[in-house]
């Protein structure tokens, strides 16, 4: 296969290692899970680009069509998606309640605190 | 009805009453239909074990016949799970019940009922034939358990709750991608179906890679060396009653994916043409070590215990990395087994907290004088997980060991038994500091814990010691579950 051919690969892998580098190394929650965001979506272009079948048309069966573009990564997706908006909403609720427990969502300073109160436990 | 009607039941009963539970006010009433909603499910699999051991049960959801619908598929390796879960499910919510209304105050519903939620996320995952079904299945209990580990009493919970989010979003997105690429290469998500379609396309970079991402994701749920920095902190930070629960479950059925996707989809041979013995054998045993050893001088109980449980996935991972049917019947009984000793030793130190508010070393100094009935529950929890005879650890260890020798596989002999001599530190030095060290002044004297919390505690106790010596449910029905992965037996 040509390179063109594989075109939708390269950008799910873009999008992913995007993704996965704004998880690991940014520091803000609200960034991280943006990353995370954009790391799902690239999941989800694997499959529904996998789904289409060049010169298929869309899965409703009607009549004089032969070749239908699969539908059932679009109906897992579909699902996969809302795994991924409640993943979201509840990151998001998380960094709400962190801001108004520590006043700050930016993990470097949070790992500071969180190991200044363990050390406050052990010794107190 | 039959057995396999039954079924699914399992799994719908505790999902349908959530809701329901999210609803219900007060204290009583949740907790209640929580119980109920379990027990029958716990029911169940009860019937099911026996039922699934001789052929798998079938059961296509909505008369769908599979592949087109999603099949339940259950032998004899996911029943044992199902039964595991259920029932440690059933001997958790009575302790629960004390130990929520003081950790957990207010808004009971919700929380039973995302109890709820994650059983019934935990029970899918290892009833369902079906690839996709699993990320699903996956995330569902996955969410609630963010949510219940949020619910801890100090604000780290919050902070342990959202990296646990970000790692094991991580990994079940891997294993969707895993699934994605078996899909392109197959055009199936049904594990019997990839199981038989797989081969043919086995010598591709495609299929390589979905065994890279799946093994990766479910090494991140299952919180495999060095994938484990999320579990000290959800463990030590969760409610105790989560913790409970948690340890005795959740990692393990992620183990149970792990062995799922590895042995019955791309099969035993695909397996060995990747590093996947090295990969395990060698993550198996530095995680043993190192885990281990970090217990040994941890400054609170439950996160020492959080340690120990990633030295636990360090046995099981050994055990699995040995491929022998002999070696994976010891990392089911070991998932079995580890499931009743660390569920005792956290209601142990779930009780402590009850009593004292903390899990701190320094004030369990002397605590055997006051609390002499849990504490001596923790020490033969202990001894469970040291490895003694006559207890349930003894047995998988010595399961282990056995698989390890038949393999002339000495160092793997070593690192269990130095692996042993860890825990008896890491345990002995709570027996010290609760029976021999002198207690510090209180305020008010600290009673005993309440009769509620102790009796299924000991519940799980008096199952270590059965288990040690009645090995029939665990040894024989995890041999056979390991013939079936390795393909010995129909």
């Amino acid at each position: 296969m040509d390179l063109l051919g594989h075109y939708n690969y390269y950008v799910v892998v873009v999008l992913m290692m995007i993704g996965f580098y704004a998880v690991i190394a940014r520091g803000n929650m609200a960034k991280k899970i943006m990353g995370l965001n954009l790391f799902q979506t690239s999941a989800f272009i694997l499959f529904i680009s996998a789904g289409k079948i060049l010169g298929g048309a869309t899965p409703i069966l009607r009549d004089g069509v032969e070749v239908y573009s699969n539908p059932l990564p679009h109906v897992l997706i579909l699902t996969a998606i809302v795994v991924g908006v409640a993943t979201t909403a509840v990151g998001l609720a998380l960094a709400v309640r962190i801001n108004e427990a520590y006043g700050s969502i930016e993990d470097d300073l949070l790992t500071e605190v969180e190991d200044a109160d363990e050390d406050d436990e052990g010794t107190a | 009805m039959t057995v396999l009607e039954w079924l699914p039941f399992s799994v719908l009963v505790p999902l349908i009453a959530a809701p329901v539970c999210a609803l219900l006010p007060g204290r009583v009433l949740p907790w209640s239909l929580a119980l109920l909603a379990v027990a029958a499910s716990a029911v169940i699999t009860a019937f099911v074990l026996p039922a699934a051991m001789d052929e798998p049960l079938r059961y296509s959801f909505g008369n769908w016949p599979p592949p087109i619908g999603i099949e339940y598929r259950v032998d004899s390796v996911n029943a044992l799970l199902a039964l595991l879960i259920a029932w440690m499910g059933v001997i958790i919510l009575p302790w629960a019940r004390l130990s929520v209304n003081r950790e957990v105050p207010e808004r009971q519903g919700p929380f039973y009922a995302l109890f709820l939620l994650a059983l019934a996320g935990l029970m899918g995952i290892v009833l369902t034939g079906d690839a996709f079904n699993v990320f699903v299945f996956l995330e569902i209990s996955s969410l609630s358990t963010y949510a219940l580990i949020a619910h801890g009493r100090k604000r780290a919970a919050l902070l342990s709750s959202f990296r646990y989010l970000i790692m094991g979003t991580l990994g079940a997105t891997f294993y969707l991608i895993g699934v994605g690429l078996l899909y392109i290469m197959t055009g199936t998500l049904n594990m019997a179906d990839l199981a038989e379609r797989v081969p043919e396309v086995a010598e591709t970079n495609a299929i390589r890679a979905a065994f890279a991402f799946i093994v990766i994701g479910l090494g991140l749920k299952l919180a495999l060396f060095p994938l484990h920095r999320w579990l000290p902190g959800a463990y030590t930070n969760a409610p105790s009653a989560v913790t409970v629960f948690l340890a005795a479950t959740a990692t393990k059925v992620a183990v149970y994916v792990l062995l799922r996707m590895v042995f019955t989809v791309f099969g035993l041979e695909f397996a060995l043409t990747m590093p996947y013995q090295t990969v395990f054998f060698t993550l198996g045993i530095i995680g043993i070590l190192f885990a281990s050893i970090s217990a040994i001088d941890q400054p609170n109980l439950k996160r020492m215990l959080a340690y120990s449980s990633v030295a636990q996935i360090g046995y099981i991972a050994l055990a699995i990395s040995l491929v022998s049917v002999e070696g994976l019947a010891a990392g089911l009984v070991h998932i079995f087994n580890h499931a009743l000793m660390k569920g005792a030793l956290f209601m142990a130190a779930g009780a402590i907290i009850y009593r004292i508010g903390t899990d701190r070393m320094s004030d369990i100094a002397g605590l055997a004088r006051s609390m002499p009935w849990t504490m001596l529950a923790f020490v033969l929890a202990g001894l469970s997980m040291i490895g003694v005879p006559l207890t349930a650890g003894f047995i998988s260890k010595w399961a282990l060991i056995q698989a390890a020798i038949l393999q002339g596989n000495w160092l793997a002999v070593v690192v269990v038994l130095v692996g042993s001599l860890l825990a008896v530190l890491y345990i002995g030095r709570v027996a010290e500091a609760a029976y021999l060290k002198p207690a510090p002044e209180r305020a008010e004297p600290v009673r005993e814990a309440p009769l509620g919390l102790l009796l299924p505690m000991y519940v799980l106790i008096a199952a270590n010691f059965w288990f040690g010596i009645d090995t029939r449910l665990t040894l024989d029905v995890a041999t056979h579950g390991a013939e079936i992965l390795v393909g010995g037996a129909p």
